[in-house]
């Protein structure tokens, strides 16, 4: 094993602290600056969603501190139906672009891909301190919308048009606040696209001798081909939320057809299309959950074999051919989303097959994972806890898949409860999953120091056990026809289903409870863990070559030379990458 | 000890959930239209394929984590590694995907791909914020053109029809609640006046949007009476979960006599 | 404490509270006020109110009781009686015309708005209730640029009760429920005194200070009519509108 001689003070600017923690170009701030923001991000996303469901459950409960919060949205503490959809919109605004978008790939990629690659820093640093910051924009941007006095836009995260194009006319939160909202995800867009540049580049232009693309380790791949998906999707999202900021502002009608009434008054728009706003939306839309689960493949693929003690089954190939596999074919299927939105039933065939057909390469990847449990030597810590976590709830997500990809099937269940829960499944808890088990195994190369196990492991069974019991019963309620995005249950058809409202509110609240046991989890390790040392999992990438922490160049100066691939593992046994012996794997 | 638990945890969440869904804990309401059996019989296929799949994937993975959880000494892969996977994934996977996509095509094209019948009965379907209203053609059979400038809903002109200067527009009927007859095809003609909307009948298996600016076709034929929930599912603001109406599946009789009072009420 | 100090605030304290009394009374005597009644009518066949059908949302039904209900454009009494016709003083009132104090009421009842024409001063609070078991949304059209703001708003069946002020002269301005799309109701806003004619066609006009003014009449269907009129200090004054039915 490469012995390490930190020489970071002499690397290192001698900057003040604005600049080495605020406004810093070192990636790995950056990326602490991303998780940061992520974590905040889930914290108030999942108070959204704790909220909700009590509101939907209990509806007379009242909460005091929404009261507080709006006045207009929650007077004494009762949700109105329109700040039940503000908090909706935010919840999943915040989930899906501040928290899964971000942390996976903007918050690890950019503390471990640099390092894993060799690299002492990103290819373009001041455009990844930029992309943090614009994202932070973004972020502040959406949080406003919590305090002017309409609230936040109510059109949900996908803000069809034309009820997120016309104004205040279509509804609170539909003036001020959706603009904020349009404006909030552009920054997410042209930061995500000053992202995606830097890991491509720095993947392919900063490896250090030896590092060939076989070599690369698993996260690193999957980082990579999630930027190129990242830079195509959001390429796209962007010109659309700029041309909806146009319908609204500057009275164009790119979204808005003629002849619409709203409230008995006739719109001055003419000529536009709300299909056409579903199809970017979802073009984006759709390669943007791979964009979100990818790194998750990517940090799962990474993790196992430091704990199984083996190479996966495949190598580095296989898994990396499903996951490319799986972003291409990302950007053919959006079309499901739209069986039933009007479009050419014809087309809802053409989308059907090839979604139906990415099933293929997600059920390779998860073979991969579980057949490599096959002969191994499982070590159950809690990165791998969340691991396996993961791969069972991928499974379950997966399966409702089936349903959905089908316009037949789809039709019935289609804007039901089932959708809700098969992609909080797949890309919601999945990824949340992986996070949790990459934030367990590296945080002690982030922070020096190692997490409290027994608490780590706790919070896995409650969240696992959780999720289960959330997310399962939401699809159970789907084939009854319960709808989504109702802030009420009004129809004879729906108060039947309030007992299983009911326990899926009070599992939720356990399941966001036992959250809290990870917050103090991470802030306690953080200045009383106990002291971790380089390599305190016995693993092999080069991230592990270096200090805990690392110093501010990665590796004190030195220039280092791959021999390996990322899966030396052998029992006991393991080769580092850097480590000129002889393989004992085979990779 | 974890694996053991964890895959004791990963058998009965799996076998709860299976037992839920076999035994309709929660389930589709009663089926009252003549497509509908189709789209059931695909999702009985698809919870049957994809159920295997899914107790498969869960077992495979909790047995794997019971026994090799914790284990020593020298690990080996799976005999033939990867490459029956692959296969086993193509091969499997892949028919199982062909065949839902070849019946199920069959299930959405009995909806979307045969013609409405010529003899069906046509009702225009107009949502806004937050209801649905219809209209029927009336004796002359023609529907009177629409005057988007001309909608208030303060008047009860919630289509915006002008019968003072269009003719075919004075005998239309229009309601707030749909009565159809019984065995009859029908043909909705849908269309929004502000947001996207959506038209959702549990019972008839039919779930179709409003698109503004479009008029879209949907045609089915009820075979039992009732009277059952028309709901939105297409997030159009803050009464969304209150845009509601009726469909009344009438016998012929009692819907001559159903129109007859609505025509009386204009 | 010593005694006189004691003796010294206790005084201070009455002669404070004595001040605050003398300024709160007003210190002109106000005139006394006169009044204008009378009776709206409409001359002709009032036209068809089409039943209104509200099966979309079963609680309306019930809260009505199985009382039909019917469109209001038009509210005839047994007598030619025209009601929801607001009677304000369009011109003669000058200098600082009073605020009416007491909040007007604007229920949603059984699924329509009661009253469906409600008139209120700039500035004067309107309380907004719902008495039904079911949602509705508040949504007033104000016209753009006027000075009024726009707004929607939901509120819950037996929802907390919003308090609402207008600040410019308007007529009408229309209010919507989209929940319930056929409810609909105006709110006039004049300054001054002002009346709505009830079931049989009467209004009333309280606290007119004396003086010679144009009376203007307003419906929603029937546009406007003015007459003069001349109110002397504490006599009733009668003042009748007829509209011709179209």
């Amino acid at each position: 094993m490469a012995e390490t001689q930190v020489h970071a003070a002499h690397h290192a600017p001698s900057q003040g602290f604005i600049r080495k923690y605020v406004f810093s170009v070192d990636h790995k701030i950056i990326g602490i600056q991303y998780l940061t923001l992520s974590m905040v991000s889930a914290f108030i996303g999942m108070a959204l969603s704790w909220a909700m469901r009590i509101h939907l459950a209990y509806p007379d409960f009242r909460i005091p501190i929404l009261g507080w919060l709006s006045p207009n949205g929650a007077p004494n503490g009762l949700m109105t139906p329109e700040y039940y959809l503000s908090l909706m919109t935010m919840h999943g605004t915040i989930m899906a672009f501040f928290v899964l978008t971000a942390a996976p790939f903007a918050g690890f990629g950019n503390f471990v891909l640099p390092i894993q690659v060799g690299a002492a820093d990103m290819a373009f640093p001041r455009l990844n301190m930029s992309s943090f910051w614009v994202t932070f924009v973004g972020f502040l941007l959406a949080a406003a919308t919590f305090f002017i006095p309409d609230g936040p836009p109510l059109s949900g995260w996908t803000a069809y048009a034309p009820l997120s194009a016309v104004g205040s006319v279509a509804g609170p939160g539909q003036g001020l606040g959706q603009t904020l909202w349009v404006l909030s995800i552009a920054m997410f867009c042209v930061a995500s696209l000053m992202g995606a540049l830097n890991f491509i580049v720095t993947t392919l232009d900063m490896r250090t001798k030896g590092l060939t693309l076989s070599r690369l380790p698993l996260s690193t791949w999957a980082w990579f081909i999630d930027a190129w998906v990242s830079l195509l999707a959001f390429a796209v999202l962007l010109p659309c939320g700029l041309l909806l900021a146009l319908d609204r502002l500057g009275g164009t009608s790119f979204f808005i057809p003629g002849g619409l009434v709203f409230n008995d008054q006739l719109q001055p728009h003419s000529g536009g299309s709300p299909l056409l706003f579903q199809h970017l939306f979802w073009f984006f839309g759709h390669p943007e959950v791979y964009i979100i689960i990818l790194p998750a493949f990517g940090i799962v693929s990474h993790i196992f074999p430091t704990f199984i003690r083996k190479p996966l089954v495949g190598g580095w190939k296989v898994i990396t051919f499903a996951e490319i596999a799986v972003g291409t074919l990302s950007f053919v299927v959006w079309g499901h989303h739209m069986f039933v939105s009007g479009m050419s039933p014809f087309m809802a065939m053409v989308f059907s097959v090839p979604t139906l057909f990415i099933t293929i390469p997600s059920v390779i990847a998860v073979l991969v994972w579980v057949f490599s449990l096959y002969g191994a030597n499982i070590r159950f810590d809690t990165p791998m806890l969340y691991s396996l976590g993961f791969v069972s709830l991928f499974i379950t997500g997966g399966i409702g898949g089936f349903f959905l990809a089908q316009p037949s099937t789809d039709s019935y269940l289609h804007a039901t409860s089932f959708v809700v829960g098969h992609f909080h499944f797949t890309m919601g808890l999945s990824a949340i999953f992986a996070t949790f088990a990459g934030f367990y195994y590296w945080y002690p190369k982030i922070f020096g120091r190692t997490m409290n196990e027994k608490l780590g492991k706790l919070h896995f069974w409650l969240s696992f056990v959780g999720v289960y019991c959330v997310f399962i019963t939401l699809h159970l309620t789907g084939f009854a026809g319960s709808v989504r995005r109702y802030s009420a249950f009004v129809d004879d058809f729906m108060i039947p289903l309030m007992p299983a409202q009911r326990f899926m509110t009070i599992s939720a609240l356990l399941l966001g409870a036992a959250q809290f046991i990870f917050l103090f989890n991470a802030i306690w390790s953080r200045f009383k863990g106990p002291k971790s040392s380089d390599n305190p999992w016995g693993a092999t990438t080069l991230e592990w070559a270096t200090t805990s922490p690392p110093p501010f160049d990665n590796f004190g100066g030195r220039q280092l030379t791959v021999y390996h691939g990322p899966m030396e593992y052998d029992d006991e046994a393991s080769v580092m990458q850097t480590s000129p012996e002889a393989s004992i794997a085979g990779t | 000890m974890a694996g053991k638990v964890f895959a004791v945890v990963v058998v009965l969440v799996t076998l709860v959930t299976a037992y839920c869904v076999v035994t309709h804990v929660w389930w589709m309401p009663v089926d009252i239209s003549v497509h509908g059996p189709k789209i059931d019989h695909q999702i009985e296929e698809t919870i049957l394929v994809a159920g295997l799949l899914f107790i498969a994937g869960q077992i495979v993975l909790a047995s794997f984590v019971f026994r090799y959880g914790g284990a020593t000494g020298k690990p080996k892969q799976i005999p033939g590694g990867a490459k029956p996977l692959v296969i086993f994934a193509f091969v499997l996977v892949g028919t199982e995907v062909l065949a839902l996509s070849f019946i199920g095509s069959k299930a959405w094209g009995a909806v979307y791909f045969e013609a409405p019948d010529p003899s069906s009965l046509r009702i225009d379907v107009q949502a806004g914020q937050f209801a649905y209203y219809f209209r029927y053609s009336g004796p002359d059979g023609k529907f009177g053109p629409l005057h988007p400038e001309l909608i208030n809903e303060g008047n009860q002109n919630y289509f915006g029809l002008d019968p003072d200067h269009d003719p075919d527009a004075k005998d239309d009927i229009v309601t707030a609640e749909i009565g159809i007859p019984v065995n009859k095809p029908i043909l909705l003609t849908l269309h929004s006046k502000d947001v996207g909307h959506s038209f959702y009948v549990r019972e008839l298996r039919v779930q179709q949007d409003f698109v503004p600016g479009l008029s879209i076709p949907v045609h089915f034929t009820a075979i039992q009476t009732g009277r059952y929930e028309i709901v939105c599912t297409q997030l159009c603001g803050l009464g969304h979960y209150n845009m509601k109406a009726y469909l009344s599946v009438l016998s012929q009789s009692d819907f001559d006599d159903w129109l007859k009072k609505q025509a009386a009420m204009q | 404490m010593k005694t006189h100090q004691r003796i010294g605030a206790t005084v201070f304290a009455l002669l404070l509270i004595v001040a605050g009394l003398l300024r709160s009374t007003p210190g002109v005597r106000a005139t006394a006020m006169g009044q204008v009644t009378g009776t709206v009518k409409l001359d002709g066949p009032a036209p068809h109110q089409k039943p209104i059908d509200m099966s979309k949302d079963p609680s309306c039904a019930q809260t009505r009781g199985g009382a039909p209900a019917s469109g209001e454009n038009v509210v005839v009494g047994t007598d030619g009686g025209l009601a929801n016709v607001v009677v304000y003083i369009s011109q003669g009132l000058n200098g600082d015309i009073p605020v009416a104090s007491k909040p007007v009421t604007f229920e949603q009842k059984g699924c329509q708005y009661v009253p469906h024409v409600v008139a209120v001063n700039p500035g004067q609070h309107m309380t907004i209730l719902n008495d039904d078991k079911t949602m509705h949304n508040i949504h007033p059209d104000p016209k753009p640029g006027g000075g009024n703001n726009a707004f929607n708003k939901s509120q819950l069946g037996g929802g907390p009760s919003l308090d609402v002020t207008w600040t410019a002269e308007e007529i009408a301005i229309p209010v919507k429920c989209n929940v319930h799309p056929w409810m609909h109701a105006f709110i006039v806003v004049v300054k001054g005194p002002n009346g709505v004619s009830g079931g049989n066609g009467s209004f009333k006009l309280e606290n007119v200070p004396p003086g010679t003014y144009t009376l203007t009449a307003w419906h929603e269907t029937y546009g406007t009519q003015s007459q003069k009129v001349t109110v002397a200090e504490g006599k009733p004054v009668t003042a009748d509108f007829t509209f011709k039915a179209k």
